[in-house]
């Protein structure tokens, strides 16, 4: 095993594109192993990396971890992402469990079937825009610091803008009412690690194209 | 703010029975308030308690938490339930990450119509007994230990014992192929906080019935069906 975490996914965002997001904010290189068939995924339950038959899987520091929560709190903590003491880590974990919720219904939204996406869009811009992005633009404005918690980078400012930058794929303007997110986003585009990480190149996923998603359902149905 | 943390959430299990067991096992009293009406739901919300507008909320050492997983991390880690170092929390991670996947399962099993119940009910068993069963046998069987992290009694254990209860509610032998896990269940029920939990009279919560589902539609406006999985 090589001395970089190993990532085992398709190539696609999916539930591994959070995990992506943070390594590369920790400034951590990885490497990464696509399923790009359903044989590929038998072959590796089959070889018992798969602790439930799942991916996410990542290969780092002798573990086969998967579940994605398992791998993050573990990335987050190994880096200091994680806020300093037990009460900021309560207030990071509510906030990235919401953004958790937020980004669960922004990436299912390309794998529903056609008659069921006009629903879930709405649903899923109304819940962006009423239920969580106020949310983060009142934490904001209420301490007035440059990120979410304890005035120090943390996974939860890392997936905030994951997921401004996924909501704004499907609606281009929808930050429009919300300033100190604005402001937020810029600011966090700017960090060194996460520049490099939206620059063309870097290891972040597109969106799912039709040929992207009829793969993967080639794959796990 | 009373000194105990006070739980919101409706008078039955949902997302909140696992926070029940995890303070139980904490040896950590707790208060309840049980949402009845669309009323209450309403004035929590114009309150601002609720962060996401939702429940589970506990009110615990000055905080108004949510997210369920939140909510158990932090009691985990307050009540030294979350292994000694880095690794053995990333391990119990996963395991609940395990256990919370199929007690999901079952989460959605009141809300769905009777169609539906029936292949729901053997699709829980498949799971249990094919993909997640095995694994917790399996870690059990491999060192030998009592628990299933660290030689020592974590979130883990009390999630496990918690989902494998649940199981058993929808098929009662289902422990029949898992002589570790038999074992187990049998070990972690005598821990006294946990006995004391199962005993009659304690806080956890029965089986869903129909009034727990028209309690929870009403005061949610939760009108739709479920779907199996």
């Amino acid at each position: 095993m090589s001395g970089k975490p190993k990532l085992h996914y398709f190539n696609g965002r999916g539930r591994m594109e959070p995990i992506r997001w943070l390594l590369a904010a920790a400034g951590v290189e990885f490497e990464e192993s696509y399923l790009e068939t359903k044989d590929d995924l038998t072959k590796l339950q089959k070889g018992g990396s798969l602790l439930f038959q799942q991916v996410p899987m990542v290969e780092i520091d002798g573990m086969k971890l998967v579940q994605t929560r398992a791998i993050m709190n573990y990335i987050a903590t190994k880096y200091n992402l994680c806020g300093k003491d037990l009460k900021e880590r309560a207030l990071i974990d509510m906030y990235v469990e919401g953004l958790f919720d937020l980004n669960e219904l922004l990436m299912t939204y390309e794998f529903l079937p056609a008659d069921k996406k006009e629903q879930h869009f709405a649903n899923m811009l109304d819940k962006a825009e009423n239920r969580y992005f106020p949310v983060f633009e009142k934490v904001l404005k209420d301490h007035g610091k440059d990120f979410l918690v304890g005035n120090q980078l943390s996974r939860a400012d890392v997936q905030l803008l994951e997921v401004i930058l996924m909501a704004e794929e499907y609606k281009a303007d929808i930050l429009a009412k919300f300033p100190l997110l604005q402001s937020f986003k810029a600011r966090m585009s700017a960090i060194p690690n996460i520049k490099k990480f939206l620059q063309p190149g870097s290891q972040r996923k597109p969106l799912a194209d039709k040929n992207a998603v009829a793969k993967v359902m080639k794959i796990f149905y | 703010m009373s000194a105990k943390p006070k739980l919101y959430y409706f008078d039955g299990r949902g997302k909140m029975e696992s926070i029940r067991w995890l303070l139980a096992a904490a040896g950590v009293e707790f208060e309840e308030e049980f949402l009845e009406t669309r009323d209450q739901y309403e004035k929590l919300l114009q309150g601002g308690s609720l962060l996401f507008q939702q429940v589970p909320m506990v009110e615990i050492d000055g905080m108004r938490m949510v997210q369920t997983r939140a909510i158990l991390s932090y009691i985990a880690a307050k009540y030294n339930l979350y292994g000694k170092d880095l690794k053995e929390r990333a391990l119990i991670d996963m395991y609940v990450g395990g256990t919370d996947d199929l007690m999901g399962f079952i989460l959605v099993f009141p809300f769905l119509s009777a169609e539906d119940k029936e292949k729901q009910r053997a699709f829980i068993v498949q799971k249990a007994t094919s993909r997640y069963f095995p694994v917790y046998e399996k870690v059990l069987k491999d060192h030998g230990q009592d628990f299933l992290v660290g030689n020592s009694f974590s979130w883990a254990d009390v999630h496990l014992l918690e989902a494998i209860l649940m199981v058993e509610e929808k098929k009662s032998d289902v422990l029949s192929g898992f002589p570790q896990l038999q074992a187990f269940k049998a070990r972690i029920s005598s821990i006294p906080a946990i006995k004391k939990f199962l005993e009659p009279g304690s806080q956890r919560k029965p089986v869903p019935d129909d009034k727990y589902v028209e309690t929870v539609r009403r005061v949610l406006r939760m009108y739709y069906d479920m779907k199996a999985n």
